[in-house]
């Protein structure tokens, strides 16, 4: 398995860092840092068999660890992290995985900030998709909502103004996405070869790649530009042909240069967002295009025990149109979040996504709640229906499931 | 998570108020004077640069079984405008490491930040709900918000003896800010010091909702007083919250680069 095991992981990023790191490590004044984490059990069903041969058949098991180790000195203004993850998959041996989500060092001093390692960043305002959130790659087989990352070697440097602050990143290290195995749910006809990944640079996965973001607040509204010019987080997956029966899809990582801009007013009741991005192929056989996705969460008045419901709407648009690589190309995200703001912190988001074009509908839902002390349970589940041959969704109509997982702090 | 938070010292700021003037006494209104000792609290609180402090949040229910947050808060006294605070939350477990940036204003709404540490993700949300719980305690949003003194209208009530020898001025609260979940509230404050003793919170049908109880005080910098506990009881469900604080330290250094949307994701 060509995954992400945390020796690979070490490899290909802690190594780059350690020398960095090790005077961070004597220099600090002791070593008395925190150990915290979850480890958490998770079950899966789905109502349905698989679309596709070898796939497991009802969903399974699975166990994931998150320990964090942090250190913070010199009034936090110095912080040392270590976050290490690994899964176990009852089924899918390529969930089955491990990564080093942080190893790294900040410090801030006065307008300045930098941070050196492997870490993650966040950017973007919307909920139902994340378009301009570039620097770390999606960690595609944890879920199908694309919130986990992967680690991602880093040095930024940011400037802190009295309203925001600029933000220049060099990443030289690429990481692959992690796609669904055989038995995997959540994937096409054909399994993705991780061995036979390309890349349009040269150089592959060390080609050195750069980002600059500034983001500043002015009154209600926060308002974020980013620049990225490197290797696409985003694969071209193309089938592997053998005696002209296809065998596999072989992911392909073009090189881009993207412009994108996030934007969120936040008024008393209602706050409105914005994120659109434009993307450019150094490959001029790969169309370049822009996406958007717009919308605004309403809160509506609370209720007496303390709980609030608030009314999400977001719509997506892609220039490209109805092609594999876009799901989003004229699509409707309505939804709702309903916190009781009671002792569990129990709360549930419902919503549902809706082609323009072609009608196909998905639902989705997550819950969660704290159970006495250091243990949550939460809930997920989504059904696809009504989902049109040509839509993206189409490989996974038959992925309808629904999720339970305890997770336990220490 | 839906998790919110507003935490600032506030409430102590807040009710801090009195000190009859008898030179005015004869030309002022109810009104005038409660609006008076407001600003002279608000005055003798000001000054105090930065502070820090830790918390712990004993919820219990009617049954007795009880819960607990842990949360350190820092904040930045404001100039010209309200007090910049950052409360980062050790407990419980499930959302340690998760912080919220505040930024209080009089009437105009708080700008407010949550940091996700599991995405990351920073996130500015409204106070549309300012009258909900704070985690599930009673003490609500609007509570422990920085209470500015544009964000109520004052009437003087009376003075009268109120406990450890102390004589207090009883002061009538209207909130004059959007969406407060009180039509009034009934404050106590010592006329020597200005410390808030307790606070009466009457709901938005005039009934009785909390009462608060402010003890413990101990005075920094030979200038500003800060309690050790507050009490919040519901008297309406029988449920109650108590704020233990400790570890206070004032004028540590903080700049308002430290109250920078960055520095949440630290």
């Amino acid at each position: 398995m060509k995954g992400y095991l945390p020796r690979k992981a070490l490899k290909s990023g802690g190594v780059y860092f350690l020398p960095l790191l090790l005077p961070v490590f004597l220099s600090s004044s002791g070593f008395a840092g925190e150990l915290s984490g979850n480890i958490s059990l998770e079950g899966r069903y789905f109502n349905h068999q698989g679309a596709f041969a070898d796939q497991q058949k009802n969903g399974g098991l699975s166990l994931s660890l998150l320990p964090e180790y942090k250190h913070q000195w010199d009034n936090d203004h110095k912080k040392f992290t270590f976050t290490p993850f690994f899964r176990w998959d009852q089924h899918d041996k390529e969930r089955t995985h491990g990564d080093i989500r942080q190893l790294d060092y900040l410090a801030s001093k006065g307008d300045w900030e930098y941070q050196v390692g492997i870490s993650k960043v966040y950017w973007g305002v919307t909920e139902s998709q994340h378009l301009v959130d570039i620097i770390n790659q999606t960690d595609g087989v944890e879920g199908i909502d694309g919130e986990d990352k992967l680690g991602q070697p880093m040095v930024r440097l940011s400037r802190i103004t009295d309203n925001g602050s600029l933000d220049l990143f060099v990443l030289p290290y690429f990481r692959e996405r992690t796609f669904a195995g055989k038995k995997g749910r959540f994937r096409a006809p054909f399994i993705v070869d991780n061995n036979a990944t390309t890349y349009e640079s040269s150089r592959k996965e060390k080609h050195v790649d750069y980002a600059v973001r500034f983001q500043e607040t002015v009154g209600d509204a926060d308002i974020g530009v980013h620049y990225f010019t490197g290797t696409s987080r985003d694969p071209v997956l193309n089938p592997i042909i053998n005696n002209s029966i296809p065998v596999g899809l072989q992911a392909h990582y073009p090189l881009i240069t993207q412009v994108g801009i996030d934007l969120q007013y936040t008024g008393e009741d209602t706050i409105w967002k914005l994120e659109a991005i434009s993307r450019n192929f150094e490959d001029k056989k790969l169309d370049d295009y822009s996406a958007v996705v717009a919308g605004f969460e309403h809160s509506l008045p609370g209720f007496e025990s303390g709980a609030e419901l608030s009314l999400l709407a977001e719509y997506h648009h892609d220039s490209r149109g109805e092609v594999p690589q876009a799901a989003f190309q004229n699509d409707l995200f309505v939804g709702a979040r309903f916190a009781l703001n009671d002792e569990a912190s129990t709360d549930l988001l419902a919503g549902a996504f809706i082609d323009l074009d072609n009608n196909t509908q998905s639902m989705r839902l997550e819950a969660s709640r704290r159970i006495g002390k250091g243990l949550k349970l939460n809930l997920e589940g989504q059904v696809f229906t009504n989902v049109d041959d040509k839509d993206p969704l189409n490989a996974f109509q038959k992925d309808d499931y629904i999720q339970v997982e305890l997770q336990k702090y220490f | 998570m839906l998790l919110k938070t507003k935490l600032t010292l506030s409430l102590v700021v807040l009710l801090a108020a009195s000190s009859f003037s008898s030179a005015y006494a004869r030309a002022e209104t109810p009104e005038q004077k409660g609006l008076r000792i407001a600003k002279e609290g608000d005055a003798k609180d000001t000054g105090f640069g930065d502070f820090t402090a830790n918390m712990v949040m004993t919820l219990k229910n009617r049954a007795g079984k009880s819960s607990r947050r842990i949360i350190r808060i820092k904040t930045l006294e404001g100039k010209g405008d309200g007090d910049k605070s950052l409360s980062l939350f050790d407990e419980p477990q499930d959302v340690k490491g998760t912080k919220m940036l505040t930024f209080s204003h009089g009437l105009k709404p708080d700008d407010q930040w949550l940091y996700l540490p599991a995405l990351k993700r920073v996130k500015r949300i409204n106070s549309r709900n300012k009258s909900g719980p704070f985690m599930g305690s009673e003490f609500s949003f609007e509570d422990l918000g920085s209470q500015e003194v544009e964000k109520y209208k004052y009437k003087f009530l009376r003075e009268e003896p109120c406990g450890n020898g102390w004589k207090c001025y009883v002061i009538e609260r209207k909130p004059a800010y959007k969406y407060s979940g009180y039509s009034k509230q009934i404050a106590w404050i010592d006329t020597k010091e200005y410390r808030p003793v307790k606070i009466m919170f009457y709901d938005r049908k005039n009934a009785l909702l909390k009462t608060l109880q402010t003890s413990g005080y101990k005075q920094y910098l030979g200038k500003y007083w800060r309690p050790s506990v507050m009490n919040m009881v519901n008297k309406q469900t029988g449920k109650s919250t108590m704020l233990q604080w400790s570890n206070y330290k004032f004028r540590t250094g903080l700049t308002s680069r430290d109250f920078n949307k960055k520095a949440l994701a630290r």
